[in-house]
């Protein structure tokens, strides 16, 4: 036996040109949290893959309790004792939380005698490591924080020692966070070894004991969580040195310059998400929404931007209407001046299967530069596109590379450059830094300011309350549909959290 | 995350993978003629020898080629827009019409080179027409493409019945066809393009649509790749959130979509009528409507794609027809069989080997550490 959970020796990887794992060592000490941080495509994905044998190794060893072990396929990493908690569940939604835990571990055709056994198994996890679930729940109908138990419970109960956590508070509320910490360090003090991948500065200082980071496939340094700091860490994960706060003058408020007045939208499923919504953005200010996700963001800024019609209400961009109830067309609001940075990257700002020069004109694929008549302009496109890779720093600089194999920073910053280069007057912005690294979210953060500098409006949702306050200039929060509240960026952060809780001070709404 | 398989260079991703493919569907194929109790090598040389060991051969092989290349691209063109038409076979039937017209007004008065035209607008218009209905059905009123245009081809059949049975046929006669055009409706064949090789076509059919069918390969990548049209098709195709996002009509861009890939298999129907029979027949397409989405799928709905993958298929009817000629025990119904096991490896089991192949190259590339340096 040995005090070390996992060692890696020397591990090497790369994919065609991108040398993805560079010669790395790591140690992981038994009984401790371990947290491995780094910028988005700095390796940290591709060197978990590895140990839990999505990917194979080119070089190097693993050893798991001592012992030199190959581990070709994520069975092998569940039989040396590594689980691992995926950033996007694999869960089967219409399954039982009992049928999710057992799947792949069902032991005979005949499920009877296996159910019982699970439950009894599962009822003993849940008390041993109160990870409260109700063993019976359809997953569709949990909350996100819950699916990710029940991911923590099917890697308990095929017996992992080891759990590896990717991103794991991405999808949670700030409760549910506190609360997944509250588990970790329940399986800490029974044993477990956790290794927690993020790129959250403060979940690293919060709970782990030892940090390692990670700089373009390269293990840079691993310290003590307890004798390192905030600041030091963001360099190492950046290689120099990072604003972590926004730096911003007074805001110089102008004209309105968007104005929402008493909108009402309803999703597909025809429930209300937006109910009688009123605000406006003024030229120069940055206007935050804050809120625990799905509670109308989404819908609202569908509407603004013409994707969703709305059933009421009316939206005056540069104090011309907007026909809100009929056919909306994302074209014309571009075409007036909107300019809009959706929530959702994957599926709707990019086409991920697109070279990064097409991605680079969506929405704006009949201005003149691109196309003359019915056909592009290929080279007036990848000209343009080169530029703005350019003065984006986007990486790697190929406008001819597929968007998908961008990392998450360079994705986002794609989209930014197309929506911000065109000089709009109002730029709306979902979740601007999600999935997105510390060096990019600075240098996001710094556009959008210079934006509002430049005299655009902007409106800004994001479900970091942190990014809220640090870049808003108001701040509204959004609860079951309804503007809660207005507060100033510098109100204290309680306060916030109880209105983003849907608890005002005339009323307590509960959920 | 990532992706779960590693980069393949693109000579194994287009090249090494789908010959593997192939080659197990006719591993397979071979089994089954060995159940039949004839030898899999002599039917092989059969398929072979039958589809490119002579002139003639060589003629019907690239006739048959030209029908799955119109339909191939047809179907190709939808996949583009995220669309499944399955409705080729029925927009090359009733195309027909757009072709035999013409033919039948003018063959007696004009030149072919002047009827061609005429007839090529009435073809892709036909098949534009009958494509365009379902995606009308699918744009306005959610009705599923898949089942539209299913339900579209036996549409076609019956009409199409009724206008050869009931319209077309020339009083007197007691076949279900128009009269047989005269030289002003007949395409020349392209004896001299193989003549060039030393070859001789014989009686094959192998017409001036087979240089029509290159040229729309072209003109599908042109519009596919290089026109804005064709950038809002793919981008709804890929993802429709990103269309509507873009400002993308839906609902303009599915019914045109349909309409560019009705037109496209509505083409085919010059080859058969205009460059083989020189009348229109009951059931001329006899099926390369449904070949096409085969074709689509080897060639992965890329022009230079299916044009391969078109001629292999032209090979398997040509040199089929061989094999059950030679070897009575191996039906016309065992091809289809043949046919079927290739879409199934191409198609539907494309991916099958690409772990095992991806895992080999890592290995390999391992095994030469100079290979996979870092390019920063």
């Amino acid at each position: 036996m040995s005090d070390i959970a996992i060692e890696l020796k020397g591990i090497d990887k790369s994919f065609g040109a991108v040398h993805a794992n560079k010669n790395i060592n790591l140690s992981v000490r038994k009984g401790t949290i371990h947290g491995i941080i780094g910028e988005n495509g700095a390796g940290k994905s591709t060197l978990m893959s590895i140990l839990y044998g999505f990917y194979q190794a080119d070089g190097g060893d693993v050893f798991v309790d001592g012992t030199r072990t190959v581990i070709r396929d994520p069975n092998a990493a569940i039989a040396a004792g590594i689980g691992m908690v995926h950033q996007h569940f694999m869960l089967v939604e219409n399954f039982t939380v009992l049928e999710n835990v057992m799947l792949g571990a069902e032991e005979s055709q005949v499920l009877t005698a296996g159910i019982t056994k699970a439950r009894a198994e599962l009822r003993r996890l849940e008390e041993e490591y109160e990870l409260e679930v109700d063993a019976d729940a359809i997953i569709e109908e949990l909350p996100v924080g819950n699916q990710q138990r029940v991911e923590i419970l099917k890697a308990l109960y095929r017996g992992a020692d080891i759990l590896i956590l990717d991103e794991p508070t991405g999808v949670l509320t700030p409760a549910e966070a506190d609360h997944l910490f509250r588990i970790l360090r329940q399986l800490k003090d029974q044993g477990k070894t956790i290794i927690l991948i993020t790129h959250k500065l403060r979940e690293i200082m919060a709970i782990t004991d030892e940090v390692s980071v990670m700089r373009r496939g390269e293990m840079v340094a691993t310290r003590t969580t307890a004798d390192t700091s905030v600041e030091e860490l963001a360099e190492l994960m950046v290689g120099r040195r990072v604003l972590l706060r926004v730096d911003k003058d007074e805001a110089r408020p102008g004209d309105v310059l968007l104005a929402v007045e008493k909108l009402t939208v309803r999703d597909s499923r025809g429930v209300a998400m937006v109910k009688d919504v009123s605000f406006d953005v003024r030229a120069g200010e940055i206007v935050g929404i804050a809120g625990v996700a799905g509670n109308g963001q989404s819908e609202l800024l569908e509407a603004v931007s013409g994707i969703r019609r709305a059933e009421k209400g009316r939206i005056l961009l540069n104090g011309e209407p907007i026909d809100v109830a009929g056919r909306t067309d994302p074209a014309e609001l571009r075409a007036r001046g909107m300019a809009h940075v959706p929530e959702d990257r994957h599926h709707m700002g990019l086409v991920l299967a697109f070279e990064e020069s097409e991605n680079s004109i969506l929405g704006y694929h009949t201005d003149p530069r691109y196309v003359s008549g019915a056909f592009l302009n290929i080279d007036g496109i990848r000209r343009d596109a080169a530029e703005k890779m350019e003065s984006y720093d986007i990486r790697p600089r190929d406008v001819r590379l597929r968007t998908a194999n961008f990392s998450g920073g360079n994705q986002q910053k794609i989209v930014l450059a197309r929506e911000m280069e065109r000089d709009p007057s109002v730029l709306v912005i979902g979740q601007p830094t999600r999935g997105v690294d510390v060096g990019a979210i600075e240098f996001i953060h710094k556009r959008i300011i210079e934006m509002r500098d430049a005299g655009k409006a902007v409106l800004l949702v994001s479900v970091e309350l942190d990014e809220i306050r640090s870049l808003s200039d108001r701040v509204l929060v959004m609860f079951d549909g309804r503007i809660v509240g207005e507060r100033s960026p510098d109100a204290n952060e309680g306060e916030l959290g109880l209105l983003m809780a849907g608890v005002t001070d005339s009323r307590e709404a509960a959920a | 995350m990532s992706v779960p398989y590693g980069k393949l260079p693109a000579w194994v991703d287009f090249g090494l993978i789908p010959l593997i493919n192939l080659v197990v569907a006719f591993l397979v194929a071979g089994l089954v003629v060995l159940a039949v109790g004839e030898s899999p090598l002599r039917a092989a040389a059969l398929l072979v020898e039958g589809a490119f060991g002579y002139g003639e051969g060589i003629g019907y092989t690239l006739y048959y080629a030209t029908n799955f290349i119109f339909t191939g691209l047809a179907v190709a063109m939808a996949f583009h827009g995220g669309l499944f038409n399955i409705g080729g076979e029925g927009q090359a039937y009733v195309a027909g019409i757009g072709v035999a017209l013409p033919c039948l007004w003018l063959d007696q008065y004009v030149p072919w080179f002047v009827t061609f035209p005429f007839a090529i607008l009435g073809a892709a218009l036909m098949g534009a027409v009958w494509a365009m209905i379902p995606g009308w059905l699918q744009a306005k009123r959610g009705s599923h493409i898949v089942i539209t245009t299913i339900m579209f081809n036996f549409i076609a059949s019956s009409l199409m019945v009724y206008l050869l049975v009931d319209v077309l046929k020339p009083a007197g006669s007691m076949a279900p066809q128009t009269r047989t055009f005269v030289e002003g409706g007949r395409l020349p064949k392209l004896d001299w393009l193989l003549g060039a090789f030393g070859l001789d076509i014989g009686g094959a059919p192998f017409n001036l649509s087979f240089l029509l069918a290159l040229i729309a390969a072209f003109v599908v990548w042109v519009i596919i790749w290089r026109t804005r049209l064709g950038y809002e098709i793919r981008t709804m195709g890929h993802s429709p959130k990103a269309a509507r996002y873009a400002g993308i009509r839906e609902n303009r861009i599915i019914i045109i979509t349909m309409m560019l890939s009705g037109a496209l298999a509505g083409m085919m129907a010059l080859n058969p009528i205009m460059g083989d029979q020189h009348r229109m027949q009951l059931d001329f397409v006899s099926g390369a409507g449904f070949v096409g989405i085969a074709v689509a799928l080897m060639g992965r709905s890329h022009p230079a794609g299916i044009i391969p993958a078109a001629i292999l298929f032209g090979m398997l009817y040509q040199g089929g027809a061989e094999i059950s000629f030679e070897m009575p025990e191996i039906s016309r119904d065992m091809i289809v069989i043949i046919q079927g096991l290739v879409i199934l490896f191409a198609g539907a089991l494309e991916n099958m080997f690409r772990p095992a192949i991806t895992s080999l190259f890592a290995t390999l590339g391992a095994a030469r550490p100079g290979t996979a340096k870092p390019a920063e």
